[in-house]
């Protein structure tokens, strides 16, 4: 059955791409037989005239039961609705409304429930006195209940879209819209608040913050039973909101002060879990992804890898190997038994290629056939838009989605799900193994090649000079702000 | 540091031939009681190397577990609630784990295990 999802108007790539990961969360796609998991995906449908952006969208779901659970646990779908009508003036509204099958619609009115109307105008805030007015004006509908604005038993909306007038730097409206429906569910907001990183006991300079946390985690389709990997897991931002979906933990950091110490005994990453009554992760362990670990036939143990690698520009990544040792500025030495216990191995920078490969590596070993790994992927930006980009890519995986969040003007970070579609076999396993050699050899190459940071950070003479240009021809409306929300 | 964790890791030094499992050198071990998630016991099952397990246990003081487990054990609730206190319950706070080819010791402190290699075992 088609119904109407309306979207929070905010990182416009990640709405859609949740609602297909929890689709696939609760089962819409049926049971996991193996085969044709990957082409699962759902029927969108947009109203008439609107754009791509817009947040009104329909969508095709088998059920109720489906639309309430993905609603209800989103965190981006303001909510979704059994639509009850629509049309591009109030006459047609009516009209549509009324020839609605009253099978539907009686349920919901009858005598012993509790209802509201909530009116929302999107793109324009309209008084308390119109809203009053609108709701008096769908007296056509015989609704029997008593009104309850506090906890109704049946919330409905009368939605608007209009183009009106002002520039707003919302999506373009060609002609008016007008909806009618019955909430069916909806996002829980309060979660933000709840989880937001200003409250947080432990932060650190690359926290992730809870509204994308929850996003990485229903990408990665966390829900108890399930056991989920951060290999650079840091004050354990991104693994909270697994923890929230119940989801078992685990995590790794080369840093131990960040993954052992903390700030101190009660400020660390086990305090963040206990700040909100979370389960603690199954483990902690200083690692280096580089060289994990992890004992030879291990496999497929992960349900989900969920991770912000280090992109070299606000943190830089490190790997084991002494600095100098791979420029080839010092020969290669032992470490005297007696200095060996307190010994400090030196790290090396690594390189985001390197660093992107090592984790396709690891979760191509370690993640379970059908497992997801969800992780954020920095690009540059060549004006306003993001070229037509070559992502990661391994044999064991399929791309199914990539939302890009814009962060400056000259970069922006993609978040990109895969699926493991393939195991990992011998030759898989060699040619990683020849690529890592390979790194280790051309370690100074790598570390200039690719270089977010200066690309990032580097004194904006181009930039400057462009900008002078626009501001003596500034144009009257700003156009449309396209993703920058 | 729990034993499904020291279940999971090896001594992966430059010319080790094998390094699973590590030898553990206990000064402390502490119980900490964790909710049992059937569904992920179950799951998590076939994964476990059972002898280095129940060895492992034994070094934490632990001897309930039996010397082998097949799937079929998994239906057993007394057998779940061993499994699941000796992989999850048990930590080892403070103490060590030893390559059993070279003797390289890997602290564990705070419950953290320190797996990174130094520059010479790269």
């Amino acid at each position: 059955m088609w119904y109407l999802c309306v979207f929070y108007h905010r990182l416009l790539d990640y709405r859609k791409a949740e609602v297909e990961s929890l689709a696939e969360l609760f089962g819409v796609f049926g049971d996991d037989d193996g085969d044709n998991k990957e082409s699962s995906s759902l029927e969108w449908r947009l109203p008439q005239h609107h754009h791509p952006d817009s947040p009104f969208h329909f969508v095709n779901l088998p059920s109720e039961d489906f639309a309430r659970d993905i609603a209800n646990r989103s965190i981006l779908v303001k909510g979704i609705y059994e639509l009850w009508g629509e049309g591009s003036s109030y006459e047609e509204l009516e009209e549509s409304i009324r020839c609605y099958p009253d099978e539907r619609k009686l349920p919901y009115l009858d005598s012993g429930s509790t209802f509201k109307i909530t009116v929302d105008c999107f793109g324009k805030v309209i008084s308390f006195q119109e809203q009053n007015d609108r709701i008096k004006g769908l007296a056509y509908i015989p609704f029997k209940g008593r009104a309850n604005l506090r906890n109704p038993d049946h919330n409905f909306w009368l939605m608007e879209t209009d183009d009106y007038g002002t520039n707003n730097g919302l999506p373009p409206v060609v002609q008016r819209r007008i909806f009618f429906g019955r909430e069916v569910g909806g996002a829980d907001r309060k979660l933000l608040p709840t989880y937001q990183l200003k409250s947080r006991t432990y932060l650190g300079p690359t926290a992730m913050d809870a509204e994308m946390a929850f996003l990485m985690a229903n990408q990665a389709l966390a829900t108890p039973g399930k056991l989920v990997y951060d290999p650079f897991v840091g004050t354990g931002s991104i693994l909270i909101a697994a923890a929230h979906f119940g989801a078992m933990t685990m995590g790794a950091d080369i840093d131990i002060r960040v993954v052992r110490d903390g700030r101190g005994p009660d400020c660390n990453v086990w305090s963040n879990f206990k700040q909100y009554g979370l389960p603690m992760p199954v483990a902690l362990l200083r690692a280096d992804n580089n060289l994990p670990p992890w004992r030879p036939g291990l496999k497929e143990i992960f349900d989900a890898i969920i991770c912000d690698p280090p992109y070299g520009v606000r943190a830089g990544g490190r790997k084991s190997g002494g600095r100098k040792l791979l420029k080839g500025t010092v020969d290669p030495y032992t470490v005297p038994d007696d200095k060996r216990t307190d010994h400090i191995p030196s790290t090396a920078a690594y390189s985001l290629v390197e660093c992107v490969h090592d984790l396709l590596d690891l979760a191509a070993r370690m993640i379970v056939l059908g497992g997801r790994l969800v992780f954020f992927y920095p690009v540059l930006r060549e004006d306003d838009y993001v070229e037509d980009h070559h992502y990661p890519e391994h044999p064991c995986f399929k791309l199914i989605a990539a939302s890009e969040q814009i962060l400056s003007s000259r970069y922006s970070r993609v978040l990109l799900t895969m699926v493991k579609i393939g195991p990992y076999t011998e030759e898989i396993a060699e040619a990683a193994q020849l690529k890592h050699i390979e790194f280790r050899e051309n370690h100074l190459k790598w570390l200039e090649d690719g270089n977010l940071h200066s690309a990032v950070f580097s004194p904006a003479d181009s930039q400057i000079a462009a900008a002078g240009d626009s501001s003596l021809s500034r144009e009257p409306k700003p156009k449309y702000r396209g993703k920058y929300v | 540091m729990r034993l499904l964790t020291h279940n999971m890791l090896s001594s992966n030094i430059k010319g080790v031939a094998n390094g699973f499992p590590l030898r553990i050198e206990v000064e402390k071990v502490v119980e900490k009681k964790v909710d049992l998630n059937a569904g992920f016991l179950r799951n998590i099952f076939p994964k476990i190397e059972w002898k280095a397990f129940a060895e492992a246990a034994r070094t934490l003081g632990y001897a309930e577990l039996p010397e082998d487990a097949d799937s079929s054990f998994l239906d057993s609730d007394d057998f779940l609630d061993k499994f699941h206190h000796a992989l999850l319950e048990l930590h080892l706070e403070e103490g060590a784990l030893i390559c059993p080819e070279t003797g390289r010791r890997f602290p564990v402190n705070k419950g953290i295990p320190n797996m990174l290699l130094h520059e010479d075992e790269v």
